[in-house]
């Protein structure tokens, strides 16, 4: 048996770009094959899961888990590469906080259902007839994973040792990660503290390199509204909505350097409560105030905040199964009024 | 009846709303005051934390709120061009009208986050809000993120 460590990486409710930012390490991917056998990671090698449920328990070093918790089998999985690893890294944003997959938390299991097998347009599905979750045929026994109500994190359901948050976790941050790993293994260097954040405690601002003006704004664009974006200025000085005041730095300030505005992948730092709340808050106060402000009615206050189409989307995108409300609610009597 | 829908209407029955109040320091708490030592009959079914400023109102406190199990949240301070601060109560403003529609999109009625703005002479017009919100909030019955 060689002394190398075991990695797994394993995809739960995300998009696969996980997979490929681990792939995206350059030509260091091929230092990973001396350092490391490969377990576990259904999109590059082929083992099934039966080979992971025959490991001892704490087999696997450590094991990269990307993707949120959304069906059963998310979950089994989760739990059995738990058991079979010592570490085990929230890797991603999804399986950090519940990433963009989360915000299927605004509607309800039942409702996706029923949007998909009957009210979609190209769908004929005169019977109605849903997936079960076990069907018995004469040739024997089907079954699917269940789809929750909720999307949910992966610290929701087992102990996670790291957290490297980002949509994908950048090449530096992966590199710091392994660099940790290989030292401890090889030299015996302390691993980061357990519950550690791969990333900075800084916000995205403090990182980013535009010119700040603090002006104040009269509205808000979308970047393709404005014929041109100045290189040099702070986006929100612009009127583009950039969550760099409320997310956590780390990333390299990749997308505000390419004048896209930062939409929170990071999440919030270790300070605030609540992501998109801290960015609501921050984003409210920057509209311009004048001296007809004592003249505006509350109709004109509304009508100036709407020009924040959608608030839920564009504060937590990523972060709303771990926001302080974590999915939509229903209410069951209406005012009246 | 079964034991079990009628305990369920008992509860129903029983429920009182539980509302929080924000009440800034220089104007609308000593309205509040006033209208405590006034004896303006109020109904019981709120809670005043007082802050410096209606702008100290984070948007983490009211989601803390609703995520608590409050009913509804009212936001009190002082009339627009006399706020303390000069400008905290126009950011206020600005807040709560996105935070409503942040909670219309979670699915909450938005009538159950309210801001007013009271006087510190004003103990009348913090009594008829009381009264008021708490109709509204009877109306619209329990914070639904209670059963989940």
């Amino acid at each position: 048996m060689s002394d190398k460590i075991k990695i797994a990486q394993y995809w739960a409710a995300s998009c696969g770009g996980c997979d490929v930012a681990l792939l995206d390490i350059d030509e260091r991917i091929l230092g990973v094959a001396e350092l490391a056998d490969i377990v576990f990671w259904p999109i590059a090698v082929d083992t099934k899961l039966k080979d992971v449920e025959a490991l001892p328990d704490g087999y696997i070093t450590a094991t990269l888990f990307n993707g949120a918790i959304r069906n059963s089998e998310n979950e089994y999985v989760a739990k059995l590469l738990r058991q079979k690893s010592k570490i085990m890294v929230a890797f991603g944003s999804c399986a950090c906080f519940g990433g963009i997959p989360g915000l299927a938390n605004i509607t309800y299991a039942d409702d996706i259902m029923d949007y998909v097998y009957n009210k979609t347009p190209s769908m004929d599905n005169p019977e109605g007839i849903l997936p079960l979750v076990e069907y018995h045929a004469p040739e024997g026994d089907l079954e699917l994973p269940e789809m929750y109500d909720t999307v949910k994190t992966l610290e929701d359901f087992v102990e996670v040792d790291y957290f490297m948050p980002g949509c994908p976790p950048t090449v530096d941050r992966i590199n710091e990660f392994l660099d940790a790993v290989e030292k401890h293994v090889k030299e015996g260097a302390p691993l980061p503290p357990k519950g550690a954040v791969i990333a900075s405690e800084k916000t995205l601002c403090d990182e980013c390199g535009r010119k700040k003006e603090y002006r104040k704004l009269e509205r808000v664009y979308l970047p393709h509204e404005l014929d041109e974006i100045d290189p040099e200025l702070c986006l929100l000085d612009q009127g583009i909505i950039c969550m760099g005041p409320a997310t956590r730095a780390g990333c390299g300030a990749k997308c505000v350097n390419v004048s896209q505005p930062c939409r929170g992948c990071f999440g919030p730092t270790s300070a605030a409560l609540d992501h998109g709340g801290s960015m609501l808050s921050a984003l409210a106060s920057i509209f311009k105030v004048d001296e007809s402000e004592t003249k505006l009615s509350e109709e004109q206050i509304v009508e100036l905040m709407s020009h924040i189409k959608d608030p839920l989307g564009t504060f937590y995108e990523y972060t709303m199964p771990v926001g302080l409300i974590k999915r939509a609610v229903r209410e069951k009597r209406r005012s009246k009024a | 009846m079964s034991t079990q829908t009628a305990v369920a209407a008992q509860e129903q029955d029983a429920w009182e709303p539980r509302i929080l109040v924000f009440c800034c320091n220089w104007c609308s708490y000593a309205g509040a005051d006033l209208a405590g030592v006034s004896r303006l009959q109020m109904p019981p079914n709120f809670l005043v934390i007082r802050t410096m400023c209606s702008a100290r109102v984070d948007v983490e406190f009211v989601l803390e709120a609703f995520a608590k199990g409050a009913d509804g949240v009212l936001v009190a301070g002082c009339h627009p061009a006399d706020c303390h601060y000069i400008g905290g109560n126009y950011r206020t403003r600005r807040r709560i009208a996105l935070l409503r529609m942040l909670l219309e999109q979670y699915g909450f009625d938005p009538e159950r986050l309210r801001l007013e703005w009271i006087s510190a002479s004003e103990g009348e017009k913090f009594q008829k809000t009381m009264v008021e919100f708490t109709e509204t909030i009877k109306d619209i019955g329990p914070n639904p993120i209670k059963e989940e």
